[in-house]
């Protein structure tokens, strides 16, 4: 225990730092969006090993390898149930999941509606930059009607998804958005998020510089404004889903909405034990395995 | 003493629950029972039916024919006609338009009975399934008391309203048949005093129990017939056992669930069918590459597609064996008995974490739904086993340094440790990784972790078990099979031998990876080969051929949903196989 705590005792910036050379390309929005959850994590008091961040794949979803952190890189679309399973196996664990547009909103979209209803304490970083990058820029599901990429090339046609309108109606207990050019501000909003309890969702405009020309760094900052400064109170929820909707020549950050719940794994009876993990493989008992046999005869 | 009988009627009128209480009152007394359902994908309607067979000796699958069939309906007492053995008999409703003279011309005798009106002057019409089983109790012979105490188990929370107008049908329509059909049918059904009172268990059940015995404490599933009582069992008992139960939105989700709760430390596991099977195949090769152990279940049925929702095939062997892409190790065992279906439960956890790999337990909708009796004997805690391989707890990890995930190792299997512990921060991915887990494209790593993770493949064969032969060294026939054809293959061997040509059963329970070896009795035999499989293309033949070198003779092979009989196999095996062999 004396090694844990003298780890406990330096917690910085630089806890989480790793000698990975992240392979973003130079001015990624996704530098900013790592800085703000290393300071948010320091600020929080959470070491690296009582964090799991969990990613999808996508440039994005590199994130783990480029911090001292416990992380898992799982498959396109599936770090949310992937998370789920670390938090309901170990609910002591901060459990983060950082992934992409695509990943979060196209082939996690399922799991996304099912993680806002579920409400597991899962805080979900969606790197948003409306345009599928590692595969060379086709068009997303944030992508904005118009918009002209390999896959879309006379414009897209569908309606962009509305993520944070989507997270609010599907349950989630925190809806915020944050801009990977602000990243003090994302660190607040990070840390609140993983403080509240439930599943909470901090989208992030995240520009890509290779691919998506349209919505670049000036493009979001002449639009974007703090939801703060107009009074807004995040529990009024009729407002928040106006906010929510609000796109295009004004983009609101800041914490759109939040309700209290009770998370999901607080109310499962197979953890009132405590958590599984923590448990030997026989802690069953010969007792109750002989009472579960006799219902059986 | 070994009769059958059949409860059958329409989906809605309780056949389910008169089969399963009837097997529970022949279990009780003393009797080895087998009760199989059989039952159509809806709702209400369409026939459904019940098989329960007893005897004084074990039973190990359904039979072919029954001795006694109890319908509910005009279409059941018709259904199963060519089915019924000479001199057994058809219980049905007395109003009913049942064509008396076709089952007196096959040998059977019609029992037309008051079933409804007994049912309506109980109480309830509701009842008629309890009046048609008190009626098949009473034209075997068998004592009331025992199905008299599993109505009242039954339905004593409903208050004693319900269970008196429930035993009053019992009692009447098993009065009447007793005295007008008993003392004539040659098929008696008794108590045996003494018997060990034994479980009634189905493969689903005990492949449960024998998870949650050996430490599984996290399953997430998505409902899917004939997999979906596995999360049920466990989800019923979960506060009880300290076990997190998850319905997930999708089977996708639910493996992913399971190998998130693998890998922050806890023994997990999935429970699947067919199609949900095919959904989780790409996070199979993530917990492949991750070196996550997670057990996925998939208890078969009729394919491909939706195919036969609630019916039985084998058919799933070789998506199992590869069931994702890239080249990557894993192990498939395929349990024939529910003694079986128990040891997989624990011994699949045993293996997944022993090789850091994903294990797919192969059941079937036979094996997993069908109904047996074992003895408190076959269970038993103190048999089963909790390895962890090279998983590192923290007292271990307090004291050791550089820690690496992937550490090279010539075994191909890196000690393994939870997150949570300040010595083992990680994290892996499923790009190729190095010895820590960070994504690499490098040529070297690439090739030395490839062939770190498939060495496990050479060290598991050795914890593989070889085949179970059944029956005489010196057969002139040799039944190969795997899974749930165990049964209905051994008794098939013994009514073979019987009659002349001495035959044995090859059996295997673990199907990958698969042992070129053979016990000696059958590498020195010069006895014919046969495959019996529950699919169209001979699966299991193929693999096995192409491990063991072995060339088979023939094969059986039946698709249609419905479980091979002993009778199947014989017949046969008479007609075609060995003619052209």
């Amino acid at each position: 225990m004396s090694e844990a705590s003298a780890v406990m005792d330096r917690l910085s910036v630089k806890s989480y730092a790793n000698e990975q050379k992240p392979t973003w390309c130079p001015g990624c929005g996704d530098y900013g969006i790592m800085a703000a959850l290393k300071q948010a994590l320091v600020s929080l008091g959470i070491h690296p090993h009582q964090v799991a961040i969990v990613s999808g794949i996508g440039c994005g979803s590199k994130l783990p390898d480029y911090m001292h952190a416990n992380g898992y890189m799982g498959i396109h679309g599936r770090p949310l149930p992937i998370a789920a399973g670390i938090k309901l196996a170990n609910p002591d664990l901060t459990v983060i999941v950082t992934d992409g547009d695509g990943d979060a909103y196209g082939i996690g979209g399922n799991h996304f509606i099912h993680a806002a209803r579920r409400n597991i304490d899962i805080t979900h970083i969606v790197e948003n930059n409306q345009i599928y990058a590692l595969t060379k820029g086709q068009y997303s599901p944030t992508s904005d009607q118009g918009f002209r990429t390999t896959t879309s090339p006379w414009g897209v046609i569908e309606e962009p998804m509305k993520p944070l309108e989507l997270a609010i109606v599907a349950g989630a207990a925190f809806v915020a958005r944050g801009a990977a050019s602000e990243p003090k501000h994302l660190s607040e909003l990070i840390t609140e998020a993983v403080r509240h309890p439930g599943y909470s969702l901090v989208d992030v405009l995240q520009p890509c510089v290779s691919f998506n020309k349209v919505n670049t760094y000036e493009w979001y900052s002449e639009r974007t404004y703090r939801v703060a400064e107009t009074g807004h109170d995040p529990h009024n929820r009729e407002a928040a889903l106006a906010f929510a909707r609000e796109w295009g020549d004004r983009i609101p950050v800041g914490v759109i909405f939040k309700r209290q719940v009770t998370p999901f794994e607080r109310s499962l009876p197979g953890l009132v034990k405590g958590p599984v993990t923590a448990r030997s493989l026989d802690d069953l008992g010969r007792d109750t395995f002989e009472a579960l046999k006799k219902r059986h005869s | 003493m070994d009769v059958s009988i059949e409860v059958g009627g329409d989906a809605g009128q309780g056949v389910e629950s008169a089969g399963t209480g009837l097997s529970l009152a022949l279990a009780r007394g003393g009797l080895h029972v087998f009760g199989m359902a059989d039952y159509r994908s809806r709702i209400r309607g369409g026939r459904n039916f019940y098989q329960v067979r007893a005897s004084d000796r074990p039973v190990r699958c359904h039979s072919d024919p029954v001795h006694l069939v109890a319908a509910f309906t005009q279409d059941a007492a018709h259904a199963h006609v060519e089915n019924i053995a000479p001199g057994g008999g058809v219980v049905y409703d007395e109003q009913l338009p049942v064509d008396e003279t076709a089952l007196i011309r096959k040998g059977i005798r019609p029992m037309p009975m008051p079933l409804n009106r007994v049912a309506e002057e109980a109480g309830s019409k509701a009842t008629l399934n309890v009046a048609a089983v008190g009626a098949a109790l009473g034209v075997v012979g068998y004592p009331l008391h025992h199905f008299e105490r599993v109505i009242f188990e039954k339905f004593g929370r409903r208050g004693e309203h319900v269970v008196d107008i429930n035993l009053k049908a019992a009692r009447a329509s098993h009065d009447h048949a007793s005295s007008k059909y008993g003392p004539d049918f040659p098929f008696r059904l008794h108590e045996i005093t003494g018997a060990a009172s034994r479980m009634l268990i189905n493969g689903n059940q005990a492949l449960a129990l024998g998870a949650v015995a050996g430490g599984c404490r996290f399953i997430s599933a998505y409902p899917m017939t004939p997999a979906t009582t596995i999360l049920e069992w466990t989800a019923a008992r979960a506060g009880e056992l300290g076990i997190v139960t998850v319905h997930a939105e999708d089977e996708i989700a639910a493996v992913c669930m399971a190998a998130g709760a693998s890998f922050a430390g806890a023994r997990a596991m999935t429970a699947t069918s067919g199609g949900g099977f095919c959904l989780m195949t790409e996070a199979i090769g993530m917990a492949a590459m991750t070196e996550v152990p997670i057990v996925v279940v998939d208890v078969q049925r009729g394919g491909p597609s939706t195919g036969l929702p609630t019916r039985t095939e084998q058919a799933d062997l070789l998506l199992a064996i590869h069931p994702s892409h890239g080249d990557f190790p894993h192990i498939v065992l395929a349990p024939g008995t529910v003694e079986e279906c128990f040891e997989a439960g624990w011994r699949s956890f045993n293996l997944a974490e022993e090789y850091q790999c994903p294990v797919v337990v192969l059941s079937d909708a036979y094996l997993g739904g069908s109904l047996r009796t074992v003895g408190p004997a076959a269970f038993d805690w103190d048999s089963v086993v909790r390895d962890r391989g090279s998983f590192l707890p923290p007292e271990i990890l307090d004291s050791r340094e550089d820690y690496q995930r992937f550490a090279w190792e010539d075994s191909g299997v890196s000690p393994r440790a939870a997150i949570g512990h300040p010595r083992t921060v990680h994290a892996p991915s499923t790009d190729e990784h190095d010895e820590a887990g960070h994504i690499t494209e490098d040529v070297g790593v690439r090739r030395r972790m490839m062939e770190k993770r498939m060495r496990k493949m050479d060290t598991a064969l050795r914890d593989m078990r070889g085949p179970t032969l059944y029956g005489p060294a010196d057969a002139e026939l040799t039944l190969v099979c795997w899974g749930s054809v165990a049964g209905p293959a051994c008794e098939a061997a013994v009514t073979l031998s019987a009659r002349g040509t001495p035959t044995n059963v090859l059996h295997f329970s673990d199907v990958w990876p698969l042992s070129p070896d053979l016990p000696d009795e059958v590498t020195g035999s010069d006895a014919r080969f046969v495959a019996v499989e529950q699919n169209y293309s001979g699966q299991f033949a193929g693999v096995f051929e192409g491990t063991t070198g072995l060339e088979l003779d023939g094969a059986v092979l039946k698709y249609d949903g419905r479980q091979v009989s002993p009778r199947d196999i014989v017949e046969e095996l008479e007609r075609e196989v060995m003619q052209v062999v």
